[in-house]
């Protein structure tokens, strides 16, 4: 079956947009995606071995998550897993300019900013 | 705030004018053009995404439309955000794209807010509008716009770019999923590169922004099927629309049966970004753009080591060796470490990891350029390109 890879996680993926592997189920699927592309699975997995809460799994259309087997889903050689990981577009907030990044001045109820406030500000 | 009677929204003759292909046709027709003027849309932002989304919304006839920024025009921005022109360089966005929308239709009232939307003020800009739309572009405002249109009931119209992907749905509509649904937390900083460092294909968010300008027409109009409960990916190399399914969580923190999130919260703790982590800070070796020049010139031996890709290569380069940092581990033997070695890349965050493994891979005389090929051109060759 084929697994579509994101774009932001190809380059864990020796770049590929999609990655064909034969397996059973779904987790059978992901668990040879990561074995032969290895930085992909820090991506996709905690330390303790759940899915990350950004990463979504389809079988499909449908999201893993919803189906009654979940991971041990059965799978047929023209499905199709996509992984959807959450993307915000624009810029990474580091990297916008730093006196815009300031915590105090950005984030009226930082601790400092409240203790500032406390203080009479 | 604007009472919404008929009245008030009977269209004039130049209205009709304008609006006239909408007119006949009976989707629109003068019932849904009299919505489109009662309509308060709030865009948030004027950037890549809120361009074509505030162009086209006015163009269409919604009769009040808010648009939050707190950011000015850049030159990096001109490839995208067409709202902005060459000449608004250097000017607030808010102001440029007031302008603009005011020249293609005098008859939206802009409401402009000059602000970063925050926790303090998000739920009182967002309360006199009837739709938000999602034009942001980091992460801890969107779990924000998303949280602050759960918590007023305001259906959130989203939409999200990376590179040539994109992503669209809308959230928060009465019975409908919201972001959270689908993503409980965001990642944490650095897992997942941004625009600035992947950059961003100029139409893409062009191709997005007038998908959540439809969606948002759509559910003024109260016609067709709009994507609540589906997420539209949108791959623009392949030219490929896909389509998932989205449920509500019934276990989702903000709008599912239990709530934990009643009230906005930290969305910068949220999403881990912290004051101590900002800016990244290495805490490797330097050497300033200055004294490398000064060294080079006096005919110094020094190896400059280019840990960028060869696509940034191509734009402008110090003639150093090209090994992208991705590829350093396994052509670290191309390097000799008994010479002096300054890596460099484009503002030196890549460079300082590149040194930091040099360093722990035994090598003892490779320094950081600080700054990076930026602060070169911006110190010792003013006719270096920066990109």
């Amino acid at each position: 079956m084929k697994i579509f890879i994101p774009t932001p996680l190809r380059q864990y993926a020796g770049k590929k947009d999609v990655v064909e592997v034969r397996a059973a189920t779904v987790g059978e699927a992901l668990a040879q995606l990561t074995s032969t592309h290895p930085d992909l699975k820090r991506h996709l997995y905690t330390e303790d071995g759940k899915l990350r809460a950004f990463v979504n799994v389809y079988l499909n259309d449908e999201d893993v998550r919803y189906l009654s087997d979940k991971e041990n889903t059965r799978v047929k050689d023209s499905d199709h897993l996509s992984i959807i990981p959450s993307i915000a577009g624009g810029r990474d907030v580091r990297s916008v300019r730093p006196n815009l990044l300031c915590p105090i001045t950005r984030w009226p109820n930082h601790p400092i900013r409240k203790a500032a406030r406390n203080d009479g500000d | 705030m604007a009472t919404t009677t008929l009245a008030s929204n009977a269209l004039t003759k130049d209205e009709i004018l304008r609006y006239s292909r909408h007119l006949i046709m009976p989707e629109v027709g003068l019932d849904g053009q009299q919505k489109l003027k009662a309509a308060r849309v709030l865009c948030i932002g004027t950037g890549g995404l809120g361009s074509p989304l505030a162009l086209y919304l006015a163009a269409a006839g919604v009769g009040t439309l808010g648009l939050v920024d707190f950011d000015v025009v850049d030159f990096t921005n001109l490839q995208r955000q067409i709202i902005h022109s060459t000449s608004d360089v250097g000017r607030s966005k808010l102001e440029s794209a007031t302008e603009k929308v005011e020249a293609i239709n005098p008859f939206v009232e802009v409401r402009g807010f000059e602000t970063r939307l925050s926790s303090d003020n998000a739920l009182d800009i967002i309360r006199d509008f009837d739709i938000v739309v999602d034009g942001t572009d980091n992460f801890p405002t969107r779990y924000l716009v998303n949280d602050a249109c759960v918590l007023t009931g305001k259906p959130n119209v989203y939409g999200s770019i990376f590179r040539f992907e994109g992503q669209a749905s809308v959230f928060g509509a009465k019975d409908g999923p919201c972001y959270r649904c689908l993503y409980p937390e965001p990642p944490p900083p650095g897992l997942v590169p941004s625009c600035a460092e992947g950059g961003v294909l100029g139409i893409l968010p062009g191709l997005v922004g007038i998908i959540q300008a439809t969606e948002t027409i759509k559910l003024i109009l109260g016609s067709g099927d709009p994507l609540i409960g589906r997420l539209l990916l949108v791959d623009a190399l392949g030219m490929r629309f896909r389509e998932l399914k989205l449920r509500k969580n019934p276990e989702c923190p903000v709008c599912g049966v239990n709530p934990t999130v009643t009230e906005l919260i930290d969305y910068q703790e949220f999403c881990g970004i912290r004051g101590e982590e900002v800016p990244v800070t290495t805490n490797v070796p330097e050497i300033q753009p200055e004294e490398l020049k000064r060294r080079i010139d006096a005919g110094e031996n020094i190896f400059v080591l280019d840990v960028r890709e060869p696509h940034e290569y191509q734009i402008c380069n110090l003639n150093g060796h090209l090994i992208p940092l991705g590829d350093l581990p396994k052509r670290m033997n191309e390097l000799d470490s008994s010479r002096e070695i300054v890596a460099h890349c484009r503002s030196g965050v890549r460079s300082g990891k590149a040194v930091d493994f040099l360093r722990q891979a035994g090598f003892r005389k490779v320094k950081n350029l600080a700054g990076g090929i930026l602060a070169w051109a911006d110190r010792v060759d003013p006719r270096m390109p920066k990109y």
